[in-house]
């Protein structure tokens, strides 16, 4: 639906490979001026393109590290310090992909919000949701066993805590945590496993990032207005008006995470990190990197055992359902009318929703002491009640705004004005 | 036996050379072609996931690390009230020289009340001596406690800092998220004043 002509090379060569691989055509469809997107796209569209421009940072600084990284209990430590000291701009490629780690997550946080705010993962766009969120689940796996290779004290400390996850699973949850160690604790074993599967794992985020696009290229995108296209008078082609539109982005981005990069390149991490690995002594303050928190949050809600299953398992059970959830958003939600603009309670519940993470974010980075324990929990509930009770709800009972017309008479309705 | 059932399978039957449109007409339910696909198609899942199984037991803990078994340590050097924290199979071990007062506290509080009910009998050989896995049993970390100083929580014994369990003096938990008592490993005593861990 949103494509536009098809690819006819005038170069013979260009014509000639492409008949016999037709790489220009799939180019041309999908980035070029044979793809058609919505003409109203605003900025928050901007987040996907980041998220990928972050991949490819992480895939070359990371391929970069692994070449004087030692993946050894011994010396994992010592040759990160030698990135950071010795090698050629070692500091620089290390800063980078610890701050692209966050500024990734920050770029896909947007782009989740983003499809929340306009219905981006309702019909026909649910497959595109879905595998949007395993590359999530993906990254977040990524992103832990990352932060254990430089063998800190939180890279340790993180790691006992997480694998210690899978002990609350009934049964056979202490042979799950010894079969993820291989061995009795957090150790050489689990060092060596976790470098060879953070190098693995981009490559399948990469895999599933192109089904993200080929299921992206079927319905086209979503809009602001939330309504399908309906000819060309409601598009674009994507060159050059979104590439252009892209690349500003990316300068914009890119300007951020130089700052950080060149003027903050610690301020996201933990200084206990800068401590050697210790298995007898727990730094008295572990917490995960601020893209877990609202998770780690979660987790640390349940402190007390209710219908006979122990907190440590619903806590953990909570944390998974969390993210679980949101594979379900596009049934849970069954109003027809995808974006929030013409949806004044959903609006209104969304920034409520957003307001809950930022608390739940604050309470996950907090010792459990005083009023945060509880913050956690009226937090956690929100985040649920959200999901389960009030959506279903609103898609039910919320009287939304007429929608217009096409995306075109939206527009020149409001320049007439 | 074997022959009669290879030639069972290998021989066509009626079934065999009839169209699979006429065979249930013919009133014939599963013919043998069927049988073979399953058979073959089963023997191959058995196979992939027998291949399979090396590749997730590679995980498991190999033959040296399994050889880290024992340990020995003298408890002469620990006064009356100190914790001496040692290092097993990469975790650290708390062996406590108990005073009278924690020693009568821990046996006289009822255990029904708690978490994990434990009496302190079934969790020390001699009174005196706790000896006790220092892994917190909800998360992993390591309760504070065994130093001077360290925040020990409210029932005197250890407390994690991570998620905030609190254990008393026997290394039982009373307050917090953790599900269990800190871990007893299997210890002897090999004198008076030395004991062999693991």
């Amino acid at each position: 639906m949103s494509h536009g002509p098809s690819f006819e090379p005038k170069n013979a060569a260009v014509k000639w490979v492409d008949t016999r691989l037709p790489i220009f055509s799939l180019i041309h469809g999908s980035l070029g001026p044979g793809f058609h997107a919505p003409r109203n796209l605003n900025y928050w569209w901007n987040f996907g393109s980041l998220a990928g421009l972050c991949l490819v940072i992480q895939l070359i600084s990371g391929i970069v590290l692994a070449m004087h990284y030692t993946p050894h209990v011994d010396m994992a430590f010592d040759s990160v310090e030698r990135i950071m000291r010795d090698v050629n701009y070692g500091w620089l490629i290390r800063y980078m992909h610890a701050n692209g780690a966050s500024f990734f997550f920050i770029a896909v946080y947007i782009h989740i919000f983003r499809g929340l705010y306009y219905g981006s993962y309702k019909a026909p766009r649910e497959m595109i949701w879905m595998l949007g969120l395993v590359i999530f689940l993906l990254m977040m796996a990524t992103g832990f066993m990352g932060y254990v290779l430089p063998w800190g004290q939180m890279s340790f400390w993180g790691a006992t805590v997480i694998t210690n996850l899978f002990s609350a699973i009934p049964v056979i949850g202490e042979d799950i945590v010894t079969l993820l160690w291989g061995g009795f604790s957090v150790d050489n074993p689990t060092l060596n496993r976790f470098f060879s599967l953070h190098y693995l794992l981009p490559f399948v985020i990469a895999g599933v990032v192109i089904l993200h696009i080929w299921a992206l290229h079927i319905p086209g995108s979503n809009n602001p207005l939330g309504v399908d296209t309906k000819g060309n008078q409601d598009r674009l082609p994507f060159h050059p008006y979104y590439t252009i539109k892209d690349i500003f982005g990316i300068g914009v981005f890119l300007l951020f995470f130089a700052g950080f990069l060149f003027y903050a390149p610690n301020a996201l991490g933990h200084p206990d990190n800068y401590i050697p690995a210790n298995p007898m002594v727990t730094p008295p303050h572990i917490v995960p990197e601020w893209y877990y928190l609202p998770f780690y949050a979660i987790l640390k809600s349940f402190t007390v055992n209710f219908f006979w299953v122990p907190a440590k398992l619903w806590g953990v059970l909570a944390m998974f359902a969390s993210i679980l959830l949101l594979f379900f958003m596009p049934w849970l939600d069954s109003s027809k009318v995808r974006s929030a603009k013409f949806r004044p309670l959903f609006r209104f519940f969304f920034w409520i929703l957003v307001a809950d993470i930022v608390l739940l974010t604050m309470a996950g980075g907090r010792p459990p002491e005083g009023i945060w324990p509880m913050l956690a929990a009226v937090g956690t509930v929100y985040y649920f009640a959200h999901f389960l009770v009030i959506l279903p709800l609103l898609s039910r009972f919320e009287k939304t705004l007429p929608l217009p017309e096409s995306i075109s008479s939206a527009i020149t309705k409001k320049s007439a004005k | 036996m074997m022959r009669i059932l290879l030639f069972w399978i290998l021989i066509p039957s009626q079934g065999r050379i009839m169209t699979t449109n006429n065979k249930h007409d013919a009133g014939e339910g599963a013919t043998r072609r069927d049988f073979l696909h399953i058979a073959a198609a089963g023997v191959g899942a058995v196979g992939a996931a027998g291949a399979m199984w090396p590749f997730v037991d590679q995980m498991n803990p190999a033959a040296d690390t399994l050889a880290l078994a024992s340990i020995e340590v003298d408890l002469s050097a620990i006064e009356v009230g100190q914790t001496m924290v040692v290092k097993w199979r990469g975790k650290p071990v708390f062996i406590r020289h108990r005073t009278p007062e924690e020693i009568s506290e821990s046996e006289a509080v009822v255990a029904t009340d708690m978490i994990d009910p434990e009496d302190d009998a079934a969790r020390v050989v001699k009174p005196e001596w706790l000896v006790i896995i220092g892994v917190c049993t909800h998360l992993g970390c390591v309760p504070g406690g065994s130093a001077r100083g360290d925040v020990v929580g409210e029932y005197g014994g250890w407390f994690c800092p991570c998620h905030g369990s609190h254990y008393d003096t026997s290394g039982r938990i009373r307050k917090g998220p953790a599900p269990t008592n800190l871990e007893v490993p299997a210890y002897t005593f090999l004198t008076d004043t030395r004991i062999k861990v693991g």
